[in-house]
């Protein structure tokens, strides 16, 4: 290929130059072109090197379909790897680089693989590198050495490499609504958005290219600019909202499009203020989709040689961009399409000659000026890194026989049109086989989705053009508008039929002809897995990978199939095709996640306590969506002396921890009682006014949702705390059984999680500690407050607040609930009574200390499929009433004695220790899954080592004086525990009654 | 992205809905054998076509929904509230 600029012709500016960089050297451009463009005009041949054999690859077409051009764009943390150099608009300054090739793809190492490429065909990785022996005979699945192996594969093969930096750019999600989406801005996608909004319709129309007019932007000669600045000015006239470079990737439920704007790619320098890209969610009530057609390739020896190209892309390059592709030209069709850009390239200059498929074609058969050869097909390309010459093949019956050889530097392939119709497929869309256009085309209705021009198999612009004006007819009538009765052109309009040609296949001649070249998967790949048995179009795709490329298939799909059908001895549509899945492009990572990464990919919860805790020196820790005091270090203190010692200090003396973020639900009715009496395991019918209790909710299947308690305040006022990380389950949960399930019960729950700020103070001089705060000190007598008892009263200041005398921790424990915007006064109030009598403030890890020591249980062991034996918990199970859970807590498998049930564990000796996570095995059989597993572990200033709490089959008791091993193979190794209750400290709970 | 009709709050998108299950189960008494339970909490049928399902408007008005949905073509042909007190005083209050 021998490619140049041409002094005159296309849309580009030729006053403004823009430089830019080309695998280390200096090239320009000007505005308005492509990078392929611009490369192309640079004469720049081997751009990019094939998947697998390293083949040098080339400018193969004009669009988002590219196989060849596929390039990296960008330095540092904005390097864009496998970018189609065809629609990445030119800037100044751009920096582009060849991807999967060493040193470059102009001279590619790599490319030996391509010698050996007859022992790589589909499927040879497995076979060869699956279960090698002697190393893995006999071992099962072979994998072993797979594992291995496919790292060098796949370091050998691939693409461009992943940026390794942070993502520096930002990005955006938007919603908008309208009445009419239009995707696709050419001849039929202008017309049906002018159709439809001058009926009165908010339309959207979306462009993906950076300019607006589809095939208009292709065409030489004045009508059809005349045509699309005139259309445009008309969409704008009546208020059509129109974004360019942006893609419709994806269509969804409800007329829901994906839409991926391009916001500042093509930006020299980026933009401070604007997003790189957009990632749109628009609601349309109808849409019509003009999205156009891709030309086929045809499968011929060495067809994807830098040089061979689309025939319609070669006519895009020239009156677009002002390129003559090549100057020695030969056209192989099977079509009418080609003669056109045939003809305009030979007035451009270069010499053209037509090979023709067909026998007999009389109405074209005397172009002007044109060398035709009828009855002729490209059998194989001569040249290495760009095309030198064609050896062409001639009719022969069906087949076709070797006839000679031609000079040239550019062939051109015409071998049918594909309308694209991925759009309609993501919304199930049925297509049925064209035979006359040789094309899958829409068939059936698909409701409020319109198809317009050339996706619904129209060929000639004008066609388009009453395509698009009937689309947007039908649209309006979708919204009862009355509008024009045009008729829609029928598929087809060519002058004469195509001769469906998929592959030319020459007796005798060995051609490695491409089926889908980015892959490099060859017409011989799809009849060898055709001769392994996959005969299924699913299974085809998956063994040769034809279609997985960034194309997506949008190359070599239906010559695939085509082959296939023929291997089957079927017709194409009895082989089907496959269902295209959305992005019809490829998506950024960086657009799907939008502005919800860092510290925005997740909702953060602080409680009102938040900048008090960190006043008084917490640390703090993620707790589900909260942020919670992890621990409260003194100076020079580590995390296990700072834990260690608020452990000790809550046990002797007194310590304060927020526990705001529990869930709080308000319940309120006549029926309350009888509610909580159905949800819990244990009786709530008798609970007194002033008495809290402690409770366990199960699911419908027997096993533990959450536990928690609820206080009742009044008659009908209750007040229920569940754990943090359920909060929002169990309040779903008690609205469904009130609102589906037992309509009649007269009860309202409504949560009051943010109302009320929580602090648990505990330890013996908890209650010395509160009676400094209470307005009235004779609240907190034992007598007047006792064990589960609850009171409504004021702290000093008149601070309303609720407590209740319960226990987390073991010791004697309160926990103090204020309205939200109270909680630092409260804990002002709190702590000055607390640090005279040497308490402390703790955090979550001394929490989980006392908790373990206590053997009760938080969500670490309530995982969703522990039942209340298994927690420990049976005899809060009561046998005197039915409760949600308790007909199927009972099935057999739920009751067995050895399922893993809660215990402690210790180490032997007492300076070790082991992790949360570890495996509790037999000594002897340290493997599998063992006999349980460890859920929290902390040391204990109480015991004086460290201890677990876990589950192991039977309990503790089925363990008594064995040794087991917690086993961490890739942390800390074996160590020898042995198995104790789960109640370490206090067993009897005498510290809490006290 | 289905669009649910929510008899309170208006048309919105699925997205601020939790799925509830199959609204057509009655479950059995608490007291009820655990054959009846079984039943009730594990076998679903697997409808190609309509069928009525809970869904809560958890992201707004937080009532459970009873809605008709195809589960071909996600074609809602009915939207009403779970409770049929809320329904009556829907109807009333219109």
């Amino acid at each position: 290929m021998s490619a140049r600029r041409l002094p005159t012709g296309g849309r580009i500016e030729r006053s403004k130059t823009l430089s830019f960089k080309w695998d280390g050297r200096d090239l320009t451009g000007f505005a308005g072109d492509t990078l392929a463009s611009a490369l192309m005009a640079n004469n720049q041949r081997v751009l990019g090197r094939s998947f697998k054999y390293h083949r040098p690859r080339g400018i193969m077409s004009a669009g988002v379909e590219e196989s060849g051009a596929i390039v990296s764009i960008g330095e540092g943390a904005r390097h864009a790897p496998n970018t189609t150099a065809t629609s990445e608009q030119l800037y100044e300054g751009l920096v582009a680089r060849g991807q999967n090739a060493w040193p470059n793809v102009r001279f590619d190492m790599g490319a030996v693989t391509g010698l050996f490429s007859r022992f790589f065909a589909a499927g040879f990785y497995y076979k060869t590198f699956m279960g090698i022996p002697p190393f893995e005979w006999g071992s099962g699945t072979g994998t072993g050495i797979w594992m291995v192996y496919e790292k060098l594969i796949r370091n050998a093969a691939g693409m461009g490499d992943a940026p390794q930096h942070p993502d520096p750019d930002s990005y955006e999600h938007a919603h908008d609504h309208c009445d009419v989406l239009v995707v696709g801005s050419g001849p039929a996608g202008l017309n049906a958005a002018v159709g439809a909004a001058k009926a009165g319709l908010d339309v959207i129309l979306v462009e993906q290219d950076f300019e607006l007019g589809g095939d208009f932007l292709g065409q030489s000669g004045e009508e059809a600019e005349t045509k699309r600045t005139n259309l445009i000015a008309l969409a704008k006239a009546v208020n059509v909202r129109i974004l360019t470079r942006t893609t419709a990737f994806g269509l969804y439920d409800y007329g829901t499009a994906g839409l991926l704007e391009r916001v500042s790619d093509h930006m020299a320098s980026g933009s401070e203020s604007l997003p790189r890209q957009r990632f749109w969610t628009v609601r349309a009530k109808s849409t019509i989709l003009a999205t156009g057609a891709m030309e086929r390739s045809i499968a011929f020896g060495n067809n994807e040689r830098p040089g061979v190209m689309n025939a319609a892309a070669a006519g895009v390059y020239l009156n677009r961009y002002g390129v003559l592709p090549g100057q020695n030209i030969v056209v192989a069709t099977n079509n009418d399409s080609a003669y056109q850009t045939a003809s305009q390239l030979s007035a451009a200059g270069a010499r053209v000659t037509v090979l023709d498929a067909r026998t007999t074609v009389p109405t074209l058969a005397d172009d002007s000026g044109l060398t035709v050869q009828m009855g002729t097909a490209p059998m194989e390309v001569l040249g290495a890194k760009g095309v030198s010459g064609l050896k062409t093949a001639v009719a022969d019956g069906a087949g076709w026989k070797a006839q000679g050889s031609q000079a040239c530097d550019l062939v051109l392939v015409s071998g049918g049109w594909s309308p694209l119709v991925n759009l309609l497929s993501h919304r199930g869309g049925d297509l049925a086989w064209d035979a006359e256009n040789a094309c899958f085309i829409p068939s059936g209705r698909c409701e409020r989705i319109h198809m317009a021009g050339s996706a619904a198999g129209v060929w000639t612009i004008e066609d388009c053009e009453v395509s698009g004006m009937v689309a947007g007819a039908a649209a309006a009538q979708d919204f009862g508008k009355s509008s024009p009765t045009m008729v829609a052109p029928a598929p087809g309009g060519w002058l004469n039929p195509i001769r469906p040609l998929y592959e030319v296949k020459v007796e005798g001649q060995k051609l490695k002809s491409f089926v889908d070249p980015q892959h490099d998967v060859t017409a011989n790949d799809v009849r060898l897995a055709h001769r392994e048995g996959f005969v299924s179009v699913e299974h085809l795709k998956r063994y040769t990978t034809l279609g997985m490329a960034n194309d997506q298939g949008k190359m070599g799909n239906i010559i695939g199939m085509a082959l296939m059908a023929e291997a089957l001895g079927k017709e194409v549509p009895e082989v089907g095709t496959t269902r295209f899945r959305p992005p019809y492009t490829p998506v950024s990572i960086g657009a799907l996640a939008g502005r919800n990464s860092g510290s925005h990919f997740r909702p953060l919860r602080r409680t009102p306590l938040h900048d008090w805790n960190l006043d008084h020196s917490a640390t703090m820790t993620d707790a589900g969506l909260w942020q919670r005091p992890w621990y409260f270090a003194r100076t020079g203190e580590t995390i296990a002396q700072a834990y260690v010692r608020e452990a000790r200090t809550v046990r002797n003396t007194v310590g304060l921890c927020d526990v705001t973020s529990l869930g709080k639900i308000a319940i309120q009715g006549p029926d309350t009682s009888e509610l909580l009496n159905r949800v819990y395991t244990n009786p709530f019918a008798k609970l007194p006014i002033g008495k809290a209790r402690y409770g366990i909710m199960l699911r419908d299947d027997g096993l533990v949702m959450d536990d928690g308690t609820t206080w009742r305040l009044s008659e009908s006022d209750y007040f229920m705390t569940t754990t943090t990380a359920h909060a929002a389950k169990v309040m779903v949960w008690l609205e469904e059984l009130l609102q589906v399930r037992w309509p009649d019960l007269k009860v309202h729950v409504s949560s009051v999680s943010d109302q009320w700020a929580g602090c648990a103070v505990a330890g013996p001089k908890s209650r010395a500690c509160l009676s400094a705060c209470v307005e009235d000190a004779g609240v907190m007598e034992n007598e007047a407050f006792p064990f589960m008892g609850v009171i409504e009263t004021t702290l000093k200041d008149g601070i309303p607040c609720r407590i209740a005398r319960i226990s987390f921790s073991g010791e004697m424990a309160f926990e103090v609930y204020v309205p939200s915007d109270y909680a630092p006064a409260m804990m002002d109030m709190l702590w000055a009574a607390a640090e005279p009598l040497d308490g402390c403030l703790y955090g979550l890890e001394a929490l989980g200390t006392l908790r373990i020591e206590k053997g009760h249980v938080t969500g670490a062991e309530l995982d969703g499929r522990v039942s209340i034996d298994d927690a420990g918990l049976g005899k809060m199970a009561s046998d005197k009433k039915s409760f949600i859970g308790d007909a199927l807590r009972k099935r057999p498998e739920l009751l067995r004695e050895d399922r893993p049930r809660l215990v402690g564990i210790f180490p032997k000796d007492p300076d070790q220790t082991f992790n949360a996570g570890a495996l509790l095995c037999r000594c002897d059989a340290v493997s599998g899954f063992g006999e349980g597993w460890i859920t929290g572990v902390s040391q204990s200033p109480e015991l004086g080592h460290w201890i677990g709490i876990g589950f192991v089959s039977g309990g503790h008791e089925a363990w008594a004086g064995q040794t087991l091993i917690a086993a961490d193979p890739v942390r800390k190794g074996n160590i020898e525990v042995e198995i104790v209750s789960p109640h370490m400290v206090d067993p009897d709970g005498e510290r809490m009654h006290g | 992205m289905i669009r649910i009709p929510c008899p309170f709050c208006g048309e919105r998108d699925h997205s601020e809905f939790g799925y509830g299950g199959d609204a057509t189960i009655t479950y059995p008494a608490l007291d009820a054998p655990a054959a009846d339970w079984l039943e009730a909490v594990f076998q679903r049928q697997n409808i190609r076509g309509m069928q009525h399902e809970t869904w809560q408007h958890v992201s707004g008005c937080r009532m459970w929904l009873v809605v008709e949905r195809d589960t071909v073509s996600h074609e809602i042909r009915s939207v009403r509230p779970a409770h049929p007190g809320m329904g009556k005083a829907l109807k009333e209050g219109s």
